[in-house]
């Protein structure tokens, strides 16, 4: 079969090469060396700069797109708005990159729109304050373009599958707003919602070319450290860049895999 | 239940819609002032006079296209003949086609380069050829996830049994099948995997920029550091693209086999024959 074959030659192969190349040493002898090495202290700062990043913008994005989710379905919104956010959304959860950044320098950027107005009418200096766009937070400012419609359009279903039957049952027995939504919505949300934070981390752990195009190289996540790698072997020892790579795979797969299981779990409710 | 207007899901509508809104504003608004003490199209003509640009843009669409191409030969005979008459194959075809999800861009190509080296049994990184090829190869596995997904849904949709069956009785051979009926009637369903595909990989960065290829990501990232208006030209106009791209792809989603997106004038109504 055409289809097995290429995806065996140009997915399989390529990543296996690098998961044996990472327990390899550069004589080619089996070694746990590699991995040991994803200690040392340039590389863990970088994976726990963007562990820190993926599930500060995540949980950033979880809340404020479950908010909205709700606000746009059980809020009484009119249909007109929820539908036009919702196009929307489809549109923004595909705008990562490049061109996301481009228009975030001319928000928040030095001399970004928001900023000259916060100073201008509010006195206000982001920038003198310790803010830069630039940065930890001003990635996170930035990420959340992407991860806030991600996740109103990935929970829209959960929040959708609450049967107004369970709400006028619990009403009818004489709960409250928030004993329905502790006892009731909560526990039937909770899956989803774990689930599509996962999602949202991974989205934001594999991100780089708006990293690139914000902060040059400087901001060492771990896609960018393993873009210099490539580039020029700045770890010094390429068997190193396949324990690097296969870190970021790894951190990858338990989430998405994660998201899976919880995903089908939720699933049990919408029937 | 009632639905009643309610101050607090209005707030959070409204901080959403801003927040969505201002940074297009923003650029767009940026975007304007190349000209000192005017607002003017400037930026977007300086932008358009780029030879530079245009050979990027040019080389990016070649490549998406090559992709899609290479797409859909790969995916929809396989969709077919695993519903057909391999529903075992399915987990395991489905399972790779997710594969790219897990995967990060950089590090497949990262694995790529290293596995087609120039001491390796197919050594693609020592032409120009080679490397082109690879760039393709790399989109098509990007967008191997929705590719699948579009075809297969596609497929869900018409009978492909009686189809088959239909056309093995008057004679047609396999390939025939594939490319003159079941290729027709998921035609919608293709070409909407295709404006996704071409949305994902038109400003691809991480692939384009390891393969030291001049296409239109690592072009839009140099603009960055070398122009200050140029770029919010350029974030107005990837907007709006990505805009209809999506727009294409949901009308294509939608559409039911046979339907056509615009009905011209002089093409006759009903059923074709």
């Amino acid at each position: 079969m055409p289809y097995l074959s290429f995806t065996f030659i140009f997915l399989i192969a390529p990543v296996s090469y690098l998961v044996i190349g990472a327990f390899q040493s550069p004589e080619g002898n089996f070694t746990f060396e590699n991995m040991a090495g994803l200690a040392n202290p340039q590389i863990a700062a970088s994976y726990w700069l963007s562990i820190r990043l993926s599930l500060a913008s995540a949980l950033i994005g979880t809340v404020t797109g479950l908010l909205l989710a709700h606000a746009l379905i059980l809020g009484g919104m009119p249909v007109w708005i929820r539908r036009a956010l919702t196009t929307f959304a489809g549109v923004a959860s595909n705008f990562a990159g490049v061109p996301l950044a481009f228009a975030f320098i001319a928000t928040l950027g030095r001399l970004g729109l928001v900023t000259v107005a916060l100073k201008d009418v509010g006195g206000l200096n982001i920038y003198g304050a310790g803010f830069s766009l630039f940065s930890f937070w001003g990635l996170a400012i930035t990420y959340l373009y992407f991860q806030m419609p991600l996740m109103l359009l990935v929970i829209t279903p959960a929040i959708e599958g609450l049967k107004a039957e369970w709400r006028e049952a619990a009403e009818s027995l004489g709960a409250s707003d928030s004993q329905y939504w502790r006892m009731v919505g909560a526990p039937v949300l909770a899956p989803s919602v774990l689930g599509c934070f996962l999602l949202l981390f991974a989205n934001a752990f594999g991100t780089l070319a708006t990293v690139i195009a914000l902060t040059g190289s400087n901001f060492s996540v771990v896609p960018i450290l393993l873009f210099q790698q490539i580039r020029g072997n700045v770890l010094y020892n390429p068997n190193l860049g396949y324990a690097l790579a296969l870190g970021m795979i790894l951190i990858m797969s338990v989430s998405n895999v994660i998201y899976l299981v919880l995903r089908q779990r939720a699933e049990r409710w919408q029937k | 239940m009632k639905r009643r207007f309610r101050i607090g899901p209005a707030l959070i509508t409204l901080a959403a819609a801003l927040y969505f809104f201002v940074p297009l504003y923003a650029a767009f608004q940026f975007s304007l002032q190349m000209k000192r003490g005017e607002l003017s199209f400037a930026a977007y003509g300086s932008v358009f006079q780029d030879g530079v640009f245009l050979n990027a843009l040019t080389f990016s669409i070649i490549a998406s296209a090559a992709a899609i191409g290479v797409g859909a030969l790969l995916v929809v005979p396989t969709a077919y003949w695993v519903r057909l008459r391999l529903p075992k194959l399915r987990a395991v075809v489905e399972f790779v086609s997710l594969l790219p999800l897990i995967i990060p861009s950089v590090v497949l190509v990262f694995g790529q380069i290293r596995m087609f080296g120039s001491s390796s049994f197919l050594p693609l990184t020592t032409s120009d050829w080679g490397i082109n090829s690879l760039l393709v190869i790399g989109y098509v596995v990007l967008s191997l996830p929705y590719m699948f997904r579009a075809v297969d849904n596609g497929m869900a949709a018409i009978d492909i049994a009686t189809l088959t069956e239909a056309a093995e009785s008057l004679g047609a051979s396999r390939g025939r099948i594939i490319f003159s009926i079941i290729f027709p009637n998921i035609r919608a369903a293709v070409v909407s995997g295709a404006f996704l595909t071409f949305s994902i990989c038109l400003g691809e960065f991480a692939i384009a920029s390891l393969l030291n290829r001049s296409a239109f990501g690592p072009y839009m990232v140099q603009l960055g550091q070398d122009r200050a208006y140029e770029p919010a030209a350029l974030a107005i106009m990837s907007f709006g693209l990505t805009w209809v791209l999506m727009g294409f792809m949901q009308a294509f989603a939608n559409m039911k086999p046979g339907q056509r997106l615009f009905r011209l004038p002089f093409q006759q109504k009903g059923p074709r024959p």
